[in-house]
């Protein structure tokens, strides 16, 4: 995808244009002015991913804004990736809060529609969605090449340094569907995709084929969503109820094997088995997906359980990260 | 249509305390057809008032009426005559009617017995779903003709979000189909899917509520302004 000349400059940037195998991170602001949580986090991601999402209000639940919490974790020296939903936010906002985040020196920006409200603790609150994600993709890209705000305007003195990233979920129905609307982010002038989790490789595989053979994968970098399971309970809980989410029968058999014969009333060695199998089952996956043509890397989900990054890049034999322009 | 629903006894009730006589004025228009504010549900609601304001002793005495659409001044300037002897209007027409009523008769209180919801149809019996918010720039011609601004919980207007749920229902809410789903299926069958392809740009809301209200002039329709020279 690297035709030599950098739109952003940032760190992911750089490494995805070194043709190495990337891998980012996620931090979700806390639910209070606390910096704390956000550093704490940061300190178990730092070194061990590329850059970090930085989640916008996910859930439809009130957090620290991204973008602050995206300033702090760079005050870390841990780059940042803003989350940015259509759901908070007007064109004008985006914008504004766009080139607010640029002067802070952040580059990267997901550009999502964001979970419905009525997921969250604001159910009676109003959703904007002026524009949706694939507007929200042009938008951002149409300042940085074209130096225009939304409506034609000339940005006097230049557009922002934006990568632009944007989300897919490849399993969810329609199925036929969600190649094209890959596609389209790319048109749309999408650079990084980040996946939602996957767990069915062969599915996966399918879809890559597909995107590959779409072209898509010639003007975007494809990073294969990854997380490690907690248990049984939980990797059934996705397959049955989270749109789009597969999780193989192979995989929840062994989550149930991993704990068999440890007594119900063990609940520390249970758990820690558990989680220890989920981390051996995700290491063998990014093994996998590292043979799959056309994946630039994986992002890692790992919400509420940052402390099983570490081991889990470790496990992989991505760690340490390249450091400096990749 | 526009698709309205009655509003919950206890609140008209209580929107009722201290009157003494009220004339429940029903449309025979769209909320007629939707079974919320025609003869009938006037009818059924009035008497239903009278027997609850008459159980906390104080009692109300609700006429009943209904004309043939609120929405019209033409429809309601008989009511004009009667209304003296009424201490409020209590309207099961929708917003517009309630309104229309509010703007000729400035003296008298007019009070909400519905809440208006939409503009829709009925899916199945008994059941209606929106199919429309006025938006002012209608885009059904890229869209199979199933509307994302009224059917899709996000307006999505390139395709659908992450979240469909199997067989193609919403994840804000599995009665309710996903619109992009029905749009994909749509364009299927017409043999026209690859004009989803085509980005559709940001959209212009000015057009929509954002712009303010809206109103519509047909010069050929208004009455030519005399010439003082005739």
């Amino acid at each position: 995808m690297n035709d030599g000349t950098l739109k952003s400059g940032s760190h992911l940037e750089n490494i995805l244009a070194a043709g190495q195998f990337v891998v980012t991170g996620e931090i979700g602001p806390p639910k209070s002015h606390d910096a704390g949580v956000i550093r704490e986090k940061c300190a178990l991601l730092n070194g061990c991913v590329d850059a970090a999402n930085i989640t916008d209000n996910q859930t439809g639940i009130v957090r620290m804004s991204s973008i602050a919490a995206g300033i702090l974790i760079q005050q870390e020296g841990l780059e940042p990736v803003i989350q940015m939903t259509c759901r908070d936010r007007n064109r004008l906002a985006m914008q504004s809060d766009i080139l607010g985040a640029a002067a802070h020196g952040i580059k990267n920006i997901l550009c999502l529609s964001g979970d419905h409200q009525s997921f969250g603790n604001h159910p009676g609150a109003k959703n904007v969605h002026d524009l949706d994600s694939m507007q929200l993709i042009r938008m951002l890209q149409e300042m940085r090449d074209k130096d225009q705000f939304q409506c034609g305007e000339e940005i006097k003195g230049g557009g922002p340094p934006l990568f632009i990233g944007a989300a897919a979920n490849p399993f969810a129905d329609p199925m036929d569907l969600r190649p094209l609307r890959l596609k389209k982010k790319a048109i749309a002038g999408a650079d990084f995709i980040q996946t939602q989790l996957i767990y069915d490789m062969d599915r996966f595989r399918e879809y890559m084929k597909k995107a590959v053979e779409l072209g898509v994968t010639e003007s975007m970098s494809i990073l294969a969503g990854v997380g490690p399971l907690k248990g049984a309970g939980m990797a059934r809980y996705m397959n049955n109820n989270v749109p789009g989410m597969s999780v193989p029968d192979h995989i929840i058999e062994r989550m149930e094997a991993a704990v068999k014969g440890i007594s119900s009333d063990d609940k520390k060695t249970r758990m820690e088995t558990s989680r220890a199998e989920g981390i051996r089952i995700c290491i063998e996956q990014i093994e996998e997906i590292k043979e799959i043509e056309g994946v630039a890397g994986v992002h890692i989900m790992a919400i509420e359980w940052e402390a099983a990054v570490r081991p889990f890049v470790e496990g992989a034999g991505l760690y340490p990260r390249p450091e400096g322009d990749g | 249509m526009i698709v309205a629903d009655q509003k919950p006894i206890k609140d008209i009730k209580e929107m009722l305390r201290g009157k003494k006589k009220v004339l429940a004025v029903g449309c025979g228009t769209c909320v007629t057809v939707c079974f919320a504010g025609g003869k009938r549900e006037v009818g059924v609601l009035s008497s239903a008032l009278r027997m609850a304001t008459k159980l906390d002793d104080e009692p109300v005495q609700i006429d009943e009426t209904v004309v043939q659409r609120q929405c019209e001044k033409e429809f309601i300037e008989h009511l004009g005559e009667q209304l003296d002897e009424y201490d409020a209007i209590l309207s099961l027409g929708c917003g517009v009617g309630v309104q229309t009523l509010a703007d000729l008769y400035p003296n008298t209180r007019v009070l909400p017995a519905l809440n208006t919801k939409f503009m829709g149809g009925p899916s199945e019996q008994g059941v209606w779903v929106e199919l429309c918010q006025g938006c002012g720039n209608c885009m059904l011609e890229y869209t199979g003709g199933i509307c994302p601004i009224s059917q899709c919980a996000k307006q999505l207007m390139n395709g659908p979000c992450g979240g469909t749920g199997k067989d193609g229902r919403c994840e804000v809410d599995p009665d309710t189909p996903c619109a992009w789903f029905n749009i994909w299926e749509r364009m299927d069958q017409l043999g026209i899917q690859d004009e989803l392809m085509q980005i559709q740009p940001a959209k212009d809301w000015s057009s929509s509520r954002d712009g303010g209200r809206r109103r519509i002039v047909r010069k050929d329709l208004q009455k030519p302004e005399l010439d003082e020279d005739i």
